[in-house]
């Protein structure tokens, strides 16, 4: 096996075939039909020609869809709208791109040409010559004699990202207190209500096996204070409410009669846990599959997180409704570095 | 050359003022004929470019309509299920882009597919260049220019992804939170920096917005321009082939071929992203809802391109998650979600570096391979694909679940075990075919194409006739170079004293022995010449009884069958 080499150029390889086989160099040119008959090449034209012609008709058809299916106020409409803006809009694009390429294939020249390449590397009198002016410059500079300038260049560009770094950082955390994790609204008293008519929820008419979506009562816009953001309390008090055969459950501590209360937000990732299973009181996460246990404290019995769900210790007043009796005991929602902190 | 027509009068009055003035001229004598080799497969970046095209225009009209703003609004616009229903204005202002903009649903729609397509076209445009190695010197440089464009195009994705404030995409942003928070140490405060305060706060769409229209586009647009100009100045590489070698290019001028076709593709790929807008549905975020914390659906997915990390996230076991002198770390989710997507992004990014250190080949390459002829190459790629495609299914493995009527958790098992050994089976099994695709390439070279004529000699002996490659199959065949393991100096000089560096030598042979320790040589001159030899003995046979292979009765050829 021989690597010869490109003339002049040893990073160029030629070829590393066995000696005695040699490059045949380029493929023969295969005519195409219309290099050799004229109607084929005349034809080829027409169909370049018919489908710059459909370019044209697909815009006129946008321009007229644009006026006769507005959008309204259906799916249905706006489906129609789009089908006809769309395949207008196709046609004007596909028209011009088949019409161009079928061009270039059929008609246009279509014989292989062949240029040098050159490395890339620089030849060594272009590279002396680079050196040289640098050189120069720098010692027209005066920076390689006068320490002074470099260590101040230095100090300057080190220190110029902190005045827009400090203000950007400073800022967009707004007032960076996250100990805000820890808590949500609920507190002892609040009552539980429906996720999102806000209906009270009597402990009588929770039926077994049946769920509830829950919020404290007091998240709306009307009753939050004006520190509280409605979507921030939310995605942090929502709550699944179940009620089991009080024989089932393997702890009743914060329970009502079979009627137990978890935070809905994933200890993964985040993800409300929605989907309950009734027969084997399984809650599942739709995002990532982690599946809790409710009858026993929603500990995790399959997928990818850790912790069981927080629960919200319950009771009910005197009229019967569903209250917490406190916040939850730990932070709800995904881990984070300082949570049992 | 005299002109007379008003046309081209006007042509060269132009032409004459931009060139007194830019020296334009220059430029179109040295680039007007450049030539550009030809391939489908030199396609694929085109369609990545011409994506990124569509999603300027059509991003372009969007932000004509689009609000990136989290106050509540309550909906009164004309689609009905949502009357008084409380939603951030982002979202109202995306159902008004679809109802009552005309053409603003098939301008999201674009947008959409295109984003799905620019992804699409830039990883398989990023596996074409890994297999044919056309990353070597001295593309090392657009190698990496492009994997950054790939982790640009995934940073546009999710941001864009995000904005219109659906419930699904602001699940999506829920996940980000808990991926963030798991973060050791500062998890807590980038959430913060995120957000701008707790989850979701007020101020992530019009951030993300920022991000998406302004910073990550123009980053892309930059580096899709170096990318570019790094394929102008290096030349395009070319397919192996007779007449072509790393000293020249063989292909179509610039003008007017690959103005033509590369122009005419761009409108081919502009017409087929209106064509899925115009008839696929893509994300009917009225179906959906805006944001709330609370509800989520079922069988969710995200983007294509963004199910690796969700089928990630889902595999890994929670029991990862650690409680070490009172701080949480929670491997459950830094694992799949920052560990599984650096080592990919690490081993592609570093991949260019880690071969050249394995062939200690400084020369320049311009010629491609063909991957059977760089085995361990191709086996590694594959091996990387297959743990992708895992991570994918993954990622599905809820609707899986529901349209094969399986277990998700045997599913989820299953996959946790073959993210492991598919990957290494793959690997070897691709090896061994590129192995025996190249045992074929020399068995042609040596032997021929098998004719399917069975010719029976004069002294009863029965033979196959095998017809010669042609010169330009055979060249393509047997011009290729069978990489050795490097070399490396011995431990001990010749007074016995161990010398330096010998250690880092030691690692880089056996690095060099993973790749090329298992190779197939290429058809020496010596048997090639013994197997012409052999040949031309056959074919005197032949002629000596006057029986060629055309002139073989048909009947004799189907009856008679020997192996030989």
């Amino acid at each position: 096996m021989s690597t010869n080499e490109h003339a002049g150029h040893p990073e160029l390889v030629v070829h590393h075939a066995p000696e005695g086989v040699s490059d045949p160099g380029h493929p023969p040119h295969q005519p195409r039909i219309g290099d050799t008959d004229p109607r084929a090449a005349k034809r080829s034209e027409r169909i370049v020609a018919a489908l710059f012609g459909l370019s044209a008709i697909g815009s006129i058809l946008v321009v007229v869809a644009f006026f006769v299916f507005p959008p309204g106020e259906s799916v249905a409409s706006i489906q129609r709208s789009n089908m006809f803006l769309g395949l207008g809009l196709a046609f004007a694009f596909a028209g011009i791109g088949f019409a161009a390429v079928h061009w270039a294939k059929s008609i246009m020249n279509d014989r292989e040409q062949s240029e040098d390449r050159h490395p890339q590397r620089s030849s060594d009198e272009d590279r002396a010559g680079a050196v040289a002016e640098l050189k120069a410059g720098a010692e027209d500079s005066g920076i390689a004699r006068r320490s002074a300038l470099k260590g101040g260049l230095i100090t300057a560009l080190a220190l110029l990202p902190l005045p827009v770094a400090i203000p950007l950082i400073g800022n967009v955390g707004a007032d960076w207190k996250v100990s805000k994790f820890r808590h949500t609204m609920w507190k002892a008293g609040t009552k539980l209500v429906t996720d999102p008519a806000g209906r009270p929820i009597r402990a009588a008419d929770v039926t077994i096996g049946s769920v509830v979506h829950v919020i404290p009562e007091g998240l709306n816009h009307e009753d939050l204070s004006a520190d509280q953001h409605f979507m921030d309390e939310k995605a942090k008090a929502v709550v699944l409410l179940v009620r089991l055969d009080e024989r089932d459950l393997k702890h009743t501590e914060g329970t009502y009669h079979g009627i137990v209360a978890y935070s809905k937000i994933c200890t993964h990732v985040g993800c409300p846990v929605a989907l309950y299973e009734q027969q084997t009181h399984h809650l599942l996460c739709p995002c990532h599959q982690s599946t809790f246990d409710v009858a026993d404290g929603a500990k995790v019995v399959f997928g990818p997180a850790k912790r069981a769900l927080p629960q919200l210790p319950i009771t009910v007043d005197d009229e019967g409704y569903l209250i917490a009796t406190a916040d939850f005991s730990e932070p709800i929602g995904p881990s984070f570095w300082e949570r049992v902190k | 050359m005299t002109t007379t027509t008003p046309l081209a009068k006007a042509a060269a009055g132009t032409a004459d003022y931009l060139d007194q003035r830019t020296n334009i001229g220059v430029l179109v004598k040295n680039f007007a004929r450049k030539l550009f080799p030809d391939h489908w497969s030199f396609l694929l970046g085109e369609i990545a470019l011409f994506s990124f095209v569509v999603l300027l225009g059509s991003g372009v009209f969007l932000t004509m309509f689009f609000v990136p703003s989290m106050t509540e609004v309550h909906y009164d616009g004309p689609w009905a299920p949502m009357h008084g229903v409380q939603m951030s204005e982002a979202f109202a202002s995306t159902l008004r882009l679809s109802f009552e903009v005309r053409g603003g649903l098939l301008m999201r729609q674009i947008h959409h597919w295109a984003a799905l397509l620019f992804m699409a076209s830039i990883v398989t445009h990023m596996m074409r260049v890994f297999f044919t190695g056309a990353f070597r010197k001295p593309r090392e440089i657009n190698w990496i220019v492009g994997f950054i464009l790939l982790i640009l195009g995934l940073a546009a994705g999710f941001t864009g992804y995000s904005l219109p404030d659906d419930v699904l995409s602001g699940n999506g942003l829920r996940i980000t939170d808990g991926v963030v928070k798991s973060i050791p140490i500062i998890g807590s405060y980038l959430s913060y920096f995120v957000f701008g305060g707790e989850f979701p706060g007020t101020d992530i769409i019009p951030r993300l917005f920022t991000l998406h229209i302004l910073v990550v586009p123009g980053l892309i647009l930059a580096l899709i321009g170096l990318h570019l100009f790094l394929v102008v100045l290096h030349k395009h590489t070319q397919y192996p082939g007779s007449g072509r070698t790393d000293g020249n290019v063989v292909g179509f001028p610039l003008f007017p071929v690959y103005t033509a076709k590369a122009g005419g593709f761009a409108f081919i790929v502009f017409g087929v992203i209106t064509l899925m807008a115009a008839t696929m549905q893509i994300n009917p975020v009225w179906n959906y809802g805006p944001y709330d914390p609370s509800p989520v659906s079922a069988g969710a997915q995200p983007d294509w391109y963004m199910l690796f990390l969700e089928g990630s996230l889902r595999l890994m076991p929670g029991q990862t998650e650690f409680v070490i002198g009172g701080y949480t770390l929670s491997l459950n989710v830094l694992i799949p979600a920052m560990v599984v997507p650096g080592l990919l992004f690490t081993v592609l990014g570093a991949w260019p570096f880690v071969e050249a250190y394995a062939t200690g080949d400084k020369r320049e390459h311009h010629v491609l391979d063909r991957p059977r002829n760089a085995p361990v190459r191709t086996a590694s790629g594959v091996a990387i694909l297959t743990a992708f495609f895992i991570l994918v299914l993954a990622g599905s493995n809820d609707l899986l679940a529901t349209h094969f009527h399986l277990s998700i958790n045997d599913i989820t098992w299953t996959f946790r075990v073959l993210l492991f050994v598919a990957p290494v089976v793959a690997f070897w099994v691709t090896k061994r075919i590129c192995l025996g695709l190249q045992r074929r390439d020399r068995d042609l070279v040596l032997h021929g194409h098998e004719s399917a004529t069975i010719v029976r000699l004069e002294h009863g002996e029965y033979i196959e006739i095998h017809k010669p490659l042609d010169e330009h199959e055979l060249w393509l065949r047997v011009n290729y170079e069978a990489r050795r393991p490097v070399e490396i100096e011995p431990a001990e000089d010749s007074r016995g004293v161990r010398r330096k560096g010998y250690r880092a030598d030691r690692i880089r042979r056996r690095i060099s022995q993973f790749f090329y320790e298992d190779r197939i040589e290429p058809v020496s001159a010596e048997e090639l010449a013994a197997s012409r030899a052999h040949a031309a003995e056959h074919h005197a046979h032949l002629d000596g009884t006057g029986k060629h292979d055309a002139a073989l009765p048909a009947g004799e050829q189907e009856t008679v069958a020997s192996e030989h």
